[in-house]
């Protein structure tokens, strides 16, 4: 029974990561239709930032998040500015051949300047818990304490404010949204900026417990887009469910089935899940 | 007609293909060393691949992620035949290109009911399904040692395929089949079905196109190229690993494709030798090459998403146009009733340039 629920908080952690990069990505695509693939490059960026910031200048590990946060979300305006808003009437396949030559740039660069070995993320909150027999890690306790209060401030701010509901209006109904004068170029940048300050918090907290390298966005990127496709592109809910799916797959998964295999476990899922319906999980009406 | 002219007209004649090849067939005499031969054989077999690329991306214009995984399936198929098993080498390529196909029918009938982006998104996780299997079935693939004493193709006691030379020529040889086949698809109706499909699904449907059928088949003719080129790259390395799989190989492929020219014929063979040897003068940047590739993939699809075949074409189709123009003018100014007939047909002859 403890190991189930161990199995359960594990599932959690990853669930609640993978949601947080997913709803970024998930963002970006309601709003310009465009598959980031550069999404998992600004998220190994935020996670060099804070690694920096905190081992070479010795800054505390929430001013850190914060300022891998503004790196990103600057660095991912940057993207939409020269990259993505010129390429705005291209074919689909430009866009995306783009965004993957953003993804090469920024690995070889980061692995150019930090080399390609793998490092450790320090962080003050290395005690263990121990709750009912279980025992728990206090970062695990953070990320999932973190991710989940900041899809809700998400939430808040995009259902109860101004700037948030035109963001939602963009991704309803572009025409609609341009009609009643939102401003398509402010609402594309704030975005890119709230995704990749998504993905930089993300990999702040996921890195203490998994190690910091310049590949570390490969895997995460295609599960975020698993993720994604199963909940239905451009939606919000359906990020934060799918991601959870993932992640209680895969530490089920890697606990009864097999930890090699691990990482194919969400890869099947979405090949077994988009035969029987192509249509992915929650999308509704047609594509 | 100056000479601008004369040398565009003469890039599309017939001549200027038997000189390519002559060119080709004469590079091991005038190369300075055995590398350099290798090198172009190694860019040979690439571009096979990129062939490959170019029928369900250039053509069918489905952005296929799994390319690089399909030609490592080639070379592990040839491999693990060939040196567990005991096949010969031309029966294990035969088989390697089977496999390919047969793979690629499967992943084709289950991807292509997804469209555009979610294809995309798609065949990238059957790519890193395709490198996790060969990294991680260690029974059947070795795992992480990967395979080595790969033998050569078998020359019969004719040709010894260990050495460079020889070898180079095999590749030529499969190359300019390659590219014999990719032209005869893209002129066929097949090809003209695939570029309709290319411009819209709906278009081609409504003229009667079978879409499933005609995407499975341009996939499944992609991923036997690239098999192919997979085995026969196994053939001159003679060594291999699960890093033949990574998806970095199927984003070599496109910058290719993209520099020469997405959709062109001579596109992928220019792009890769273009890239091929920019990367080898690059020496010091090799493991950091993307540094250079990735922002010339993003200025590449900015300003010149035509890749240098396709640039060509439009100036020159420009130029066609506009000579014609003129001389409807002129045409026009001697009989001005015909105007209107004459200047329709010279515009739709530049539309079709």
């Amino acid at each position: 029974m403890d190991l189930f629920l161990q199995q359960v908080l594990n599932g959690l952690t990853l669930g609640s990561i993978y949601g947080l990069v997913a709803l970024g990505l998930t963002l970006v695509y309601g709003i310009l239709h465009v598959p980031n693939f550069a999404h998992g490059a600004l998220y190994m960026v935020g996670a060099y930032v804070s690694y920096v910031t905190m081992v070479d200048f010795g800054v505390n590990y929430w001013l850190a998040m914060i300022a891998a946060a503004g790196v990103v979300a600057l660095l991912a305006v940057l993207c939409e500015r020269l990259v993505f808003n010129p390429l705005r009437h291209a074919p689909p396949i430009h866009d995306k051949i783009a965004a993957i030559g953003i993804m090469l740039f920024l690995e070889a660069l980061v692995q150019m300047h930090w080399g390609a070995e793998f490092r450790r993320m320090p962080t003050p909150y290395t005690e263990i818990l121990n709750v009912a027999g279980m025992t728990i890690p206090a970062q695990r306790v953070l990320i999932i304490i973190g991710a989940f209060s900041l899809m809700a401030v998400l939430h808040l701010f995009l259902k109860k404010t101004m700037t948030g509901s035109t963001i939602v209006a963009m991704a309803q109904n572009r025409e609609g949204a341009f009609l009643v004068g939102i401003d398509a170029n402010r609402v594309a940048m704030m975005t890119f900026a709230i995704s990749g300050g998504l993905a930089a918090v993300g990999a702040t907290l996921f890195a203490p417990i998994n190690l910091v390298y310049p590949a570390m966005g490969h895997l995460l990127i295609m599960k975020a887009f698993v993720i994604i496709i199963l909940g239905g592109m451009g939606s919000i809910p359906g990020a934060i469910v799918g991601g959870l799916i993932i992640g209680f797959a895969e530490a089920f998964g890697g606990f009864y089935i097999s930890t090699d295999y691990k990482d194919i476990i969400a890869f099947a899922l979405l090949v077994v899940i988009l035969s029987i319906k192509p249509t992915g999980l929650f999308t509704k009406g047609v594509r | 007609m100056n000479a601008l002219q004369k040398i565009s007209d003469f890039f599309m004649t017939p001549a200027m293909k038997i000189l390519l090849i002559l060119a080709a067939v004469l590079f091991p005499f005038v190369a300075s060393n055995e590398y350099q031969i290798y090198v172009m054989a190694l860019a040979f077999v690439w571009a096979i691949a990129v062939y490959g690329m170019n029928i369900i991306t250039g053509l069918c214009g489905q952005l296929n992620l799994a390319h690089g995984g399909f030609f490592a399936i080639g070379a592990y198929t040839l491999s693990i035949l060939a040196v567990d098993h005991g096949w010969g080498f031309w029966w294990a390529f035969l088989a390697a290109g089977g496999a390919g196909a047969l793979l690629g029918f499967l992943a084709g009938v289950v991807s292509l009911r997804l469209k555009e982006h979610y294809f995309a998104i798609f065949t990238l996780c059957v790519g890193f399904i395709i490198y996790l299997l060969i990294d991680k079935w260690e029974a059947l693939t070795h795992g992480a040692l990967g395979i080595i004493d790969i033998p050569a193709p078998n020359g019969f006691g004719l040709v010894d395929f260990t050495q460079t030379t020889p070898f180079y020529y095999l590749a030529l040889t499969f190359m300019v089949l390659s590219i014999w086949l990719a032209a005869r698809i893209a002129n066929s109706l097949l090809g003209r079905s695939f570029r309709a499909i290319r411009i819209s699904d709906d278009l081609a449907e409504s003229l009667g196109i079978n879409l499933m059928r005609n995407k499975v088949l341009a996939f499944v003719l992609s991923t036997t190229y690239a098999s192919v080129a997979g085995a026969l790259y196994a053939g001159l390395v003679r060594f291999i690993g699960p890093a033949e799989a990574e998806v970095v190989h199927t984003f070599d492929m496109i910058t290719y494709l993209l520099v020469g020219g997405i959709g062109t014929l001579m596109g992928p063979l220019i792009g890769t030798m273009a890239i091929t040897w920019l990367t080898q003068s690059l020496q010091f940047l090799e493991e950091y090459r993307m540094i250079v590739f990735g922002p010339m993939l993003v200025v590449l699809v900015i300003f010149f998403p035509r890749g240098v075949v396709g640039s060509f074409l439009t100036w020159r189709g420009r130029r066609l146009a506009a000579a014609q123009d003129a001389q409807a003018e002129s045409a026009a100014k001697k009989k001005p009733k015909a105007n209107n007939t004459v200047n329709s047909s010279a515009r739709e002859a530049g539309n079709h340039a």
